[in-house]
């Protein structure tokens, strides 16, 4: 029972780390309607930076700062070069122009600083905590408890602020936001700015554990089974859909894995979100709009 | 280019509903497959055929079977290269099983077989919907890959999972040459466009675009959606399957699922979308644009920026590329080479005189 | 119409809501075959929602629909086009990456006969199947007038074309009901008088059935042989234009509010 425990344990922390690039995801969807596939490249983009220059010699401070105005920079390049001219087309080309953008920003931060593998030390060591006779990683808990700092910190950005007022007037009606003077491109840009400090958070602590390398930017194929079964409108919904996938799959591989030699961890995700979406086509959280004709 | 229309009226529907209208864009379609049989096999060299024309020829049948799906049905997918892996791994396997079965038959049965997976992960799209459904094609693609590599027997046994593909022998004849591998590609490449290029103007084709633009209005006009989107599932597939056989069997000669991953898949998708959605013609404009733009790039970091660029960057520098066309194509030209094509042909008809 | 003749299209106590939200409450009405029937009443009075029942785009709660002699509970898209019921839609619904020829051809898809196999060989029944539902589509696009936009894609064509266009994919099917949505909506004087005529021809020449949708009072009264009122999701008047129009509920509700 308690290796159960572990490995449930083991999962849902790992499913943290899911949750945050799946908020990054759901923060630009509401805003912008647009489905990010470079939410993955944006997260490689953070921490590749992030690594590189505290290599050079940058302070941890300095090197975070510097990483998060990038990602502000790159949200300003994007919306002047890029969604301000795609305004009003359907949502698969918007879908389809944010492929194309993981192989712009893929490229650029491999061409700026390599494509080696990085060490990442945040000073976290990761050697096992017993708590209540249970043997978790400190390091996982460490990241729960950031990443949840992290949440926390966005909800009261977006209830306590004139700028989450608008950023959730923007969410619920793009044209009636505009109507009241909300100015839609600036909203993008923050929102994507904000996208862009969760994939800083998420690479940090995916790096800190992997080693920074392009595979980090894979992970957004882990995120978007988590926004099917949580739905693309709720932040909580992808902290529970992270949660469940990041649980369900560790323990299907250590007791359904061995069945099926292995390695189902990839695939999983992906049925269990179809199961999901065959039952509950809007996820657990999201809402269904009538359609009307 | 600078022929006129005028004059050529259809008499007739059949000749109104013909994919070429007029005389001069049957005699060019004519004069190019002269040359693509009867000419390039001789002139061709080693290189031609082996790194440009038949990845280009294979390629633009996997843009084909992905824009069906995609581009025609209205059904966005991230899982073309597992029904390529599953059409290379089925006719190798029914090579193995069934000595002296026909080369061209196995890989028409690797089709079937693709179609009939394509049609697995195509049933979740009756009741879901834009890119909820690239979780179904997500799933087979991961899925189709580790079934792939997990499981010997789809390899007899082989632990790489490399294997090599078997002679190619049509009817006794050996096409294992490069250039007979060229023209075996071209002969089963060239019948499914002709299918293909029916099928998008028969009631078929009108349904999938009818799903495609508005699947409620399709329904009340009575098409039967499940089976318009299963039909475009299992024939995108089965086109799908025998490209990646040819993938197999004609350019790499090996079997391997690991040419079979979601970038080929991406690659596909980016085929369709710079070539032009909608189109039979822009499948074989983005295939050139894919295999050549990295063809052309090396060529001119050898020669122009020698020394300016250094080595390991020219991949970044091909992502780069990749990426700002397809967003420069998405902002500018949502329909692609295709109509880029037809842009310039209207020009020419009018040059010098723009009126 | 005499008395005695079953009505082609029968309501009975229809019921629809959204998430509890009531669109139409206990409605019925008949509409004989052969005539042109009205539906009026102000906006949110739930006459798309009805027309949306008849054709099975939304299933109701309760009630009963009968059609061509058959009784359903409910109806479903499909069903409702193999049984001859053809619609266009208030918000136009044309497949705009289409011309306005294969919009129409479209609308033969279910008499179409060839499998899709023949259609990929051009082989056996596909090519002369083709040729059959082109010549139907010609009759089509000949009678609205649409031939020199035969091959135009959709989306490039003004508005009232595009309604045209959409009657046009509707009547290919050569329906026996044909449901109309405020077909003329946002149309000019000239248009809306093309269009009237349009209906009123479809109706003489080959006897469908028509229900249509119009805010227009004066074109109601001009072209229909039946008003069907609601209001607020009820039925508030069903009778002959003249007659419905001196109800006082139905001035109180509607007419009322109009300068004339």
């Amino acid at each position: 029972m308690s290796f159960f425990m572990e490995v449930l344990l083991g999962g849902l922390l790992a499913g943290v780390m899911y949750s945050l690039v799946a908020i990054g995801f759901v923060l630009i969807y509401k805003a912008s309607g647009v489905f990010n596939f470079a939410q993955g490249s944006m997260v490689l983009f953070a921490a590749l930076t992030f690594v590189s220059l505290l290599e050079r010699g940058l302070p941890f401070w300095l090197a975070f700062v510097l990483s998060l105005l990038s990602m502000l920079l790159l949200a300003l390049l994007l919306e002047r070069l890029v969604l301000r001219h795609l305004v009003n087309r359907p949502p698969i080309t918007l879908f389809m122009a944010t492929l194309g953008l993981s192989y712009v920003v893929e490229g650029v931060a491999q061409a700026l600083w390599g494509a080696q593998v990085h060490g990442l030390d945040l000073g976290i060591e990761d050697t096992p905590l017993e708590l209540g006779g249970l043997m978790l990683s400190r390091f996982d808990l460490f990241a729960a408890g950031s990443a949840g700092l992290l949440v926390l910190l966005l909800s009261l950005l977006f209830n306590k602020t004139r700028i989450g007022l608008s950023l959730r007037a923007v969410a619920d009606d793009q044209l009636a936001a505009l109507a009241v003077g909300i100015r839609l491109q600036r909203m993008w840009v923050l929102v994507w700015a904000v996208a862009g400090l969760v994939g800083l958070v998420a690479g940090l602590l995916w790096g800190a554990r992997l080693g920074v390398q392009f595979s980090l930017s894979l992970i957004v194929l882990k995120a978007l089974p988590v926004l099917i079964i949580g739905g693309f409108t709720s932040i909580g919904g992808a902290i529970v859909g992270g949660l469940i996938v990041g649980a369900s799959e560790k323990l299907a591989e250590v007791y359904l894995g061995p069945l099926l030699s292995g390695g189902i961890e990839n695939w999983f995700p992906y049925v269990l979100a179809l199961l999901f979406l065959l039952l509950r086509p809007a996820g657990l959280f999201g809402e269904r709009a009538i359609e009307r004709v | 280019m600078f022929y006129q229309e005028s004059g050529q009226f259809s008499t007739r529907y059949r000749q109104d509903g013909r994919a070429l209208r007029l005389w001069q864009q049957r005699a060019a379609l004519w004069a190019l497959l002269a040359l693509a049989f009867g000419l390039l096999p001789f002139i061709g060299n080693d290189y031609w055929f082996s790194a440009i024309l038949i990845p280009f020829l294979v390629l633009s049948l996997a843009g084909l079977g992905l824009n069906l799906l995609t581009g025609y049905a209205g059904q966005l997918s991230l899982g073309s290269a597992a029904f390529m892996a599953v059409g290379a791994f089925a006719s190798y396997k029914l090579q193995f099983l069934l000595p002296g079965l026909p080369l061209l038959l196995s890989f028409v049965a690797g089709g079937v077989v693709a179609a009939a997976v394509g049609v697995v992960f195509g049933l979740p799209s009756l009741r879901i919907k834009g890119f909820y459904l690239l979780v179904s094609t997500l799933a087979a693609q991961f899925f189709v890959e580790w079934l792939l590599t997990k499981f010997a027997w789809f390899s007899n046994g082989n632990e790489s999972g490399v294997i090599t593909a078997p002679p190619l022998l049509v009817a006794g004849h050996d096409f294992g040459s490069p250039a007979g591998r060229y023209l075996l590609t071209l002969s089963v490449v060239l019948p499914l466009f002709v299918l293909a290029a029916n099928l998008v103007r028969s009631s078929l084709g009108r349904n999938w675009m009818a799903v495609r633009d508005m699947d409620t209005a399709a329904a009340v006009i009575g098409i039967p959606i499940l089976r318009t989107k299963l039909l475009a599932f299992a024939i995108s597939s089965f086109i799908l399957g025998v490209a990646g056989s040819l993938w197999a069997f004609t350019y790499l000669g090996t079997v391997e699922p690991h040419g079979f991953d979601l970038s080929r898949s991406f690659q596909v998708l980016f085929i369709i979308i710079l070539g032009g959605m909608g189109s039979i013609l822009g499948n074989f404009l983005g295939a050139a644009f894919i295999v050549l733009l990295p063809i052309v790039l090396s060529i001119l970091s050898g020669s122009l920026l020698s020394g300016v660029l250094p080595a390991g960057q020219l991949e970044n520098l091909q992502k780069i590329i990749f990426g700002v066309l397809i967003i420069l194509f998405l902002i500018k030209e949502p329909d692609g080479l295709a109509r880029l094509w037809q842009g310039w042909r209207a020009r020419a008809r009018l040059w010098p005189l723009r009126f | 119409m005499s008395e005695t003749v079953a009505p082609l299209l029968s309501l009975a106590h229809i019921s629809l809501s959204f998430k509890g939200v009531k669109a139409v409450t206990d409605i019925g009405f008949d509409v004989a075959e052969g005539e042109i029937c009205a539906l009026i009443g102000p906006n949110g009075a739930g006459k798309s929602s009805l027309l949306n029942v008849i054709n099975g785009v939304y299933q109701p709660q309760q009630g009963e629909i009968r059609f061509a002699g058959r009784s359903r509970r409910a109806m479903q898209p499909h069903e409702a086009a193999v049984a001859g019921i053809a619609r266009t839609f208030q918000n136009i619904a044309l497949f705009k990456g289409m011309s306005v020829l294969d919009n129409i051809l479209t609308g033969r898809n279910l008499a179409s006969r060839s499998s899709w196999l023949e259609q990929a060989f051009r082989l056996g029944r596909a090519v002369a199947d083709e040729e059959a539902q082109r010549a139907v589509a010609e009759e089509v696009i000949a009678f609205l007038r649409l031939q020199a936009w035969r091959h135009t894609p959709v989306g490039q064509l003004p508005y009232g074309l595009q309604k045209r266009v959409e009657l046009g994919r509707a009547l290919a099917a050569r329906p026996r009901l044909l449901l109309l949505d405020e077909p003329m909506a946002g149309m000019n004087r000239e248009e809306k008088r093309e269009m009237s005529q349009f209906i009123r021809e479809v109706n003489q020449v080959f006897g469908t059935t028509i229900v249509l949708i119009e805010h227009d009072i004066g074109v109601v009264m001009e072209l229909s042989d039946h008003v069907v009122v609601l209001d607020y999701g009820r039925k508030i008047g069903d009778g002959e234009p003249e007659a419905v129009r001196a109800l006082p509920e139905v001035i109180a509700a509607y007419l009322g509010q109009q300068r004339h």
